[in-house]
């Protein structure tokens, strides 16, 4: 499903992916950890192209994402959802607003299918109540849920989500975990996380993978990375600092 | 930043010419950037029609040219205190509020969401904006002129006893097409200006907050001046077109 093959992305002298290669299967539910600015979330947008990668290669579906014009990019783009971090809920628009536009920009569906798509992605969030409120007045939690449902209104077969449940309380971000792998199993897509949170990626992983200093060091089940030796996923998985001559491994 | 700002304006010509005619947009933003700015543009016009015709008055008394005062106040508010204050106040309301609102929207990455949403959010957001200040403008400079000469009547029946009728007959008589065509027109390229420099500072924003901050400020700061500069050269060509000659 996504192939992504010896990506580099530097901001000046910064290399925040040094060749990145990571395939990513049908289905598959994905986990990348990784430490703050090792290039997670410019991966991400790397793979949807809203960051040029310098070099490598991202193919979607067999097509090659960095040779695509703008029009096939944003026919690509409509098989993707992106879930991002702060939820990135349109501010001047009601939910149902919110939830629509996607639907009457990019389909031709009539008044009655998107109507029928709002309510069953609201029913699925457990948000129906909110459809007529801003995105003003909704919590952190709720604002996430609806850019989930958002995300997957346009029923896409490609999920990337950038710290799901960063910023929630352990209950909602458990919540928003279950929620995600839920409606993965429901819409069977597949999906690309990026988070730091354990409960969550036990939740949803199938795989994960651990960048540090734009690179993949580890590949393989969470249970695989939390009881490894290795003192660079000791320090990122249990509550103790390891030292590693003074820095990590 | 002149760079950034003819890459962003080519970027636009370009844009206009693709569909989707976002029409209902424009027209949205057509009302809305109105009617915020009609309150004080109007407020600003009347006291400037009054402020002109209180200080033209006794210097054309000292030249025994009162009865020219109608046609002189007309004439500079037609030809430029009309077209410009309006277009800098306009700037002051409308440019940094673009800035604002599209730098908010580009440091909570609503904008990015959009484009991964396959819409092109230039077009939706940008091409739409500019098209409004364009256009509203010119509607509200004329509405400007119009509120600066009952505010000038005010203050000529002050000193002379003079009627609304005789008044807006010695104006009509005095400012002529070759007046009021460039001072209205030049307007389109400062509603241009207004909506490209807010659009640009906006959308280009960056670092969180602060960056939002630095957008609006700097779009009211650029846009006023560019607003004055291309008055200077369109001043020029309009003399040239329309000669002051009688």
């Amino acid at each position: 499903m996504v192939e992504i093959a010896d990506l580099h992305k530097s901001f000046g002298s910064n290399i925040v992916l040094n060749g990145v290669s990571l395939n990513v299967s049908e289905a598959e539910n994905m986990v990348v950890f990784g430490r703050s600015g090792t290039g997670k979330s410019v991966l991400l947008k790397c793979v949807i192209r809203l960051m040029e990668p310098d070099s490598g290669n991202i193919k979607i579906q067999d097509k090659d994402v960095l040779k695509l014009d703008i029009k096939e990019l944003n026919e690509l783009r409509k098989d993707i959802g992106f879930l991002f971090q702060g939820a990135a809920l349109y501010d001047s628009m009601t939910v149902r607003e919110n939830l629509e536009f996607p639907l009457i920009r990019n389909f031709e569906l009539d008044r009655k299918e998107i109507d029928s798509r709002v309510h069953f992605v609201l029913e699925a969030v457990s948000l129906l109540e909110a459809i007529d409120k801003m995105p003003s007045e909704l919590s952190g939690g709720m604002r996430k849920r609806i850019g989930l449902a958002r995300s997957i209104i346009t029923k896409p077969k490609l999920m990337l989500y950038d710290e799901p449940t960063t910023g929630l309380d352990p209950i909602t971000a458990k919540e928003i975990s279950v929620l995600i792998i839920d409606l993965q199993h429901q819409l069977k897509m597949t999906s690309i996380v990026v988070t730091h949170d354990l409960l969550c990626a036990k939740i949803i992983a199938d795989r994960a993978i651990v960048l540090h200093d734009g690179k993949i060091v580890k590949e393989g089940s969470i249970d695989d990375l939390v009881s490894s030796e290795d003192p660079l996923l000791k320090n990122f998985f249990s509550d103790e600092i390891i030292e590693t001559n003074g820095s990590l491994k | 930043m002149i760079g950034g700002l003819t890459k962003f304006s080519v970027r636009f010509l370009k844009e206009i010419f693709l569909p989707p005619y976002e029409i209902e947009q424009v027209r949205k933003h057509m009302i809305e950037l109105g009617m915020k700015t009609l309150p004080i543009v109007g407020v600003t016009g009347f006291i400037i029609g009054l402020v002109i015709a209180m200080q033209l008055s006794p210097v054309l008394k000292r030249f025994g040219a009162e009865a020219f005062l109608p046609g002189s106040v007309g004439i500079s508010i037609v030809r430029e205190l009309g077209p410009v204050i309006c277009a800098l106040i306009f700037a002051g309301r409308v440019s940094s509020g673009i800035g604002a609102e599209l730098g908010s929207m580009r440091v909570t990455e609503q904008i990015d969401a959009m484009e991964v949403s396959g819409v092109n959010p230039f077009r939706y957001l940008v091409v739409t904006r500019i098209f409004a200040t364009t256009f509203i403008l010119p509607i509200l400079t004329v509405y400007v002129i119009f509120i600066s000469l009952i505010g000038a009547y005010i203050a000529v029946v002050l000193v002379q006893n003079m009627t609304w009728a005789y008044y807006i007959d010695r104006v009509i008589f005095a400012v002529e097409f070759g007046d009021a065509i460039p001072g209205v027109s030049k307007t389109f390229v400062f509603g241009f200006i207004v909506g490209l420099v807010g659009s640009f500072k906006g959308y280009t924003a960056e670092n969180g907050t602060e960056g939002v901050g630095k957008a609006s400020t700097s779009a009211v700061v650029v846009s006023s001046l560019l607003i004055l500069i291309f008055d200077m050269v369109l001043v020029k060509l309009s003399l040239w077109i329309w000669p002051v000659v009688k």
